[in-house]
């Protein structure tokens, strides 16, 4: 079982929503990419995600455009990103690290090399923004044959149709995007959501994770029922943004974490009772 | 000749053009593309479509636009005769009001009354906002920082024809940002909303569809050039940004055999500066804005700033059929610097007593370069893709002269 599969299934024994935070790699620089991956699991994290730096984050909204701008003014690069995973998971052998980027990271890498590459750091799976289904015809193959999971994104306006199709190429878990908008827009209609991931519960057996758009704890609590994981990203990285360059930037990271642990927690508590 | 894909005459197909071109974007967009492409394939289809597109063109936009012989400057490169197509008469200056007329009708027709685009020199944007105005369309033009000082009078122009002009404070503070800036709002607005693509970049279906909205261009320059001489010319030259005015001329004579194609690229301060934008020349394949293409990028794969003294070329990405056809090699793509194409602009004006486009004057000083390689009885025809009105500041900084 894939250490993703395997976080699931642990989180659904214990009855809990997984929590997946978004840290853009490198930012503020890529020598602390490491300490601050290892203060999102002290603070509840089950999945983390790891932002691949791109000069152009199309799909990205302000925040975390500006912090592919820190990670890139720092020079970070995909090698140092490995090498941060790799050291991550020395100590970490659990919890599971997505990389979310660009295709152009891939396609200048090479598709076989940087999975082959990803692999042996220790990444578990890979979710490019840009390429969809119709267009990872080179990273398919080469993720299935090295154990890395594709993680393709579902949008509102995903047609059923093509769900079938999204869900077919995918693996790890779908990734709902719950609104018309880049990653930090707008403001989150629960029903609409719970709506979107049944849609997508008819479509395929995988967990399936839900983001864009959940700025706070109380956002997150209200998506905790709906979903098997919530992914939270502008909000944490805002942090980074504002506190990067002061001390105490891990603990600031681990105790927002936890109180988004703590709320959708609650939330579940609640719902069970 | 044979063609590499389906998708070079057909963009309602795949959209791809050997292995460049495709839909590389995020899942919200997919939808609105699909609604597109078949929305286009569908109008496609239909008469009326054509003929309100070919009515636009006649009575708003003034076409055809004339096929001029430029005697003056072809005695100076002292060779084959050079022939102009005059998309500077064309209304608001340039080639870019084929493309947009073209998109604001099928808009209107998908029932959609806001219109976004993105801009560069400003000339799609004042192409943008002037079809949005006749048309009653609300309109937001995304203009990187930087533009929007180089540009100030086209940044006026949009204004005065009602449109909302949104500076882009991110990234290089240009084009690609403000690209980047007009895909995310469409993201944010996908229901009312239409994007207006300038060039014949950005994913499937948009390189198909600009293209077969300038092929007007060649189509007219192809039958003009044989009522004039009875035959084809030896060469055809444009520059090339993402390529929509060399697509537009290059395309209608891309089965004559005969006929040579040049693309013109930004060599801004010289290849070996690395201040350019010649992705073609220059560059590698990559992934930027929805498409394969040649890019400018680093190693890693990330974006690089350019350079060119004219901002329309200012742009690291080029259209996906541009680097088919350069693979292919059917064209041939050359490099012109900011310092030969203000000599070209200077020439023009007082050869021709016409005031190119800085874009434009990378097309000319290749062009006369050729010219002059070849023999009196050929004929070279060049995409005079735009006029310089929008550039004279530009050209008096050069001289030191504030205007």
């Amino acid at each position: 079982m894939s250490r993703i599969a395997e976080r699931f299934r642990s989180c659904r024994a214990a009855g809990r929503t997984a929590l997946v935070p978004y840290i853009t790699g490198g930012d503020p620089a890529p020598g602390r990419t490491v300490e601050l991956m290892h203060a999102l699991v002290a603070g509840g994290a089950d999945i983390l995600e790891l932002g691949v730096p791109f000069s152009d984050p199309m799909a990205d909204g302000p925040v975390i455009q500006a912090a592919c701008g820190r990670a890139l003014a720092a020079g970070t690069t995909p090698e140092q990103l490995l090498e941060a995973v790799r050291r991550f998971r020395a100590d970490d052998p659990g919890t599971p690290v997505i990389l979310m980027g660009y295709a152009n990271s891939l396609e200048a890498a090479g598709y076989r090399a940087f999975v082959e590459r990803a692999a042996a750091a220790g990444v578990d799976g890979l979710l490019t923004v840009d390429l969809p289904p119709e267009e990872a015809g080179e990273l398919a193959p080469a993720a299935a044959e090295h154990g890395v999971d594709l993680i393709y994104l579902v949008a509102p306006n995903t047609s059923a149709a093509r769900l079938e199709r999204v869900c077919a190429g995918a693996s790890g878990f779908i990734y709902a995007v719950a609104l018309k908008g880049v990653t930090g827009a707008g403001s989150l209609d629960a029903g609409a959501v719970a709506g979107q991931v049944a849609a997508i519960r008819e479509a395929t057996d995988l967990p399936i994770a839900v983001g864009f758009g959940v700025r706070d704890p109380e956002s997150a609590a209200t998506l905790a029922p709906v979903a098997d994981a919530v992914v939270v990203g502008s909000a944490l990285v805002r942090l980074i943004g504002e506190h990067g360059d002061a001390p105490g930037l891990a603990e600031r990271l681990r105790d927002a974490v936890g109180a988004l642990r703590r709320a959708m927690d609650q939330t579940q508590a609640e719902g069970g009772s | 000749m044979a063609t590499a894909s389906d998708g070079r005459e057909d963009p309602a197909a795949e959209g791809r053009f050997g292995r460049y071109g495709g839909r590389f974007v995020s899942e919200t967009l997919i939808g609105p593309l699909e609604e597109l492409t078949e929305a286009y394939a569908e109008a496609r289809q239909d008469p009326a479509f054509q003929a309100e597109i070919d009515r636009e063109l006649r009575d708003f936009v003034g076409r055809p636009t004339p096929l001029y012989l430029a005697e003056r400057l072809t005695r100076r490169a002292g060779g084959a005769r050079i022939y102009l197509k005059r998309e500077d008469l064309a209304h608001t200056g340039a080639h870019k009001i084929n493309n947009t007329v073209g998109q604001a009708v099928l808009a209107a027709r998908m029932g959609k009354r806001r219109i976004i685009a993105e801009t560069g020199a400003g000339q799609h944007g004042v192409a943008t906002a002037t079809v949005a105005a006749r048309m009653g369309l609300e309109c937001v033009i995304y203009m990187g920082a930087d533009d929007v000082q180089r540009q100030a009078a086209n940044v006026y122009r949009m204004r005065l024809l009602g449109a909302e002009v949104r500076p882009v404070e991110t990234g290089t503070r240009t084009l690609k940002d403000a690209l980047n800036e007009a895909m995310r709002d469409w993201v944010a607005h996908i229901d009312d909303t239409f994007y207006i693509i300038g060039t014949v970049a950005g994913p499937h279906p948009y390189p198909g569809l600009v293209r077969d909205l300038q092929r007007v261009i060649g189509v007219e320059a192809r039958r003009q050039v044989q009522e004039a001489e009875g035959r084809l010319p030896d060469a055809v030259v444009a520059c090339v940004g993402g390529g929509s005015n060399a697509l537009g001329i290059f395309h209608p004579f891309i089965d004559d055999a005969e006929v040579a194609l040049y693309g013109v690229e930004a060599g801004g301060e010289g290849l070996d500066s690395g201040r350019h934008a010649a992705p073609l020349t220059a560059g590698q394949p990559g992934i930027l804005h929805g498409a394969r293409s040649y890019l400018m990028e680093s190693p890693e794969g990330q974006i690089l700033g350019t350079h060119s003294i004219s901002a329309g070329l200012d742009y690291p990405g080029v259209g996906p059929e541009h680097a088919w056809l350069k693979d292919s090699g059917r064209a041939q793509y050359a490099t012109v610097t900011d310092e030969q194409a203000l000599a070209a602009f200077h020439r023009l004006c007082r050869d021709e007593g016409i005031l190119p486009a800085l874009e434009t004057s990378h097309a000319l000083a290749y062009a006369e370069e050729l010219a002059a390689g070849l023999s009196p009885e050929q004929l070279v025809v060049v995409n005079l893709s735009g006029r310089g009105d929008k550039d004279i500041a530009t050209v008096a900084a050069q001289e030191g002269i504030e205007l």
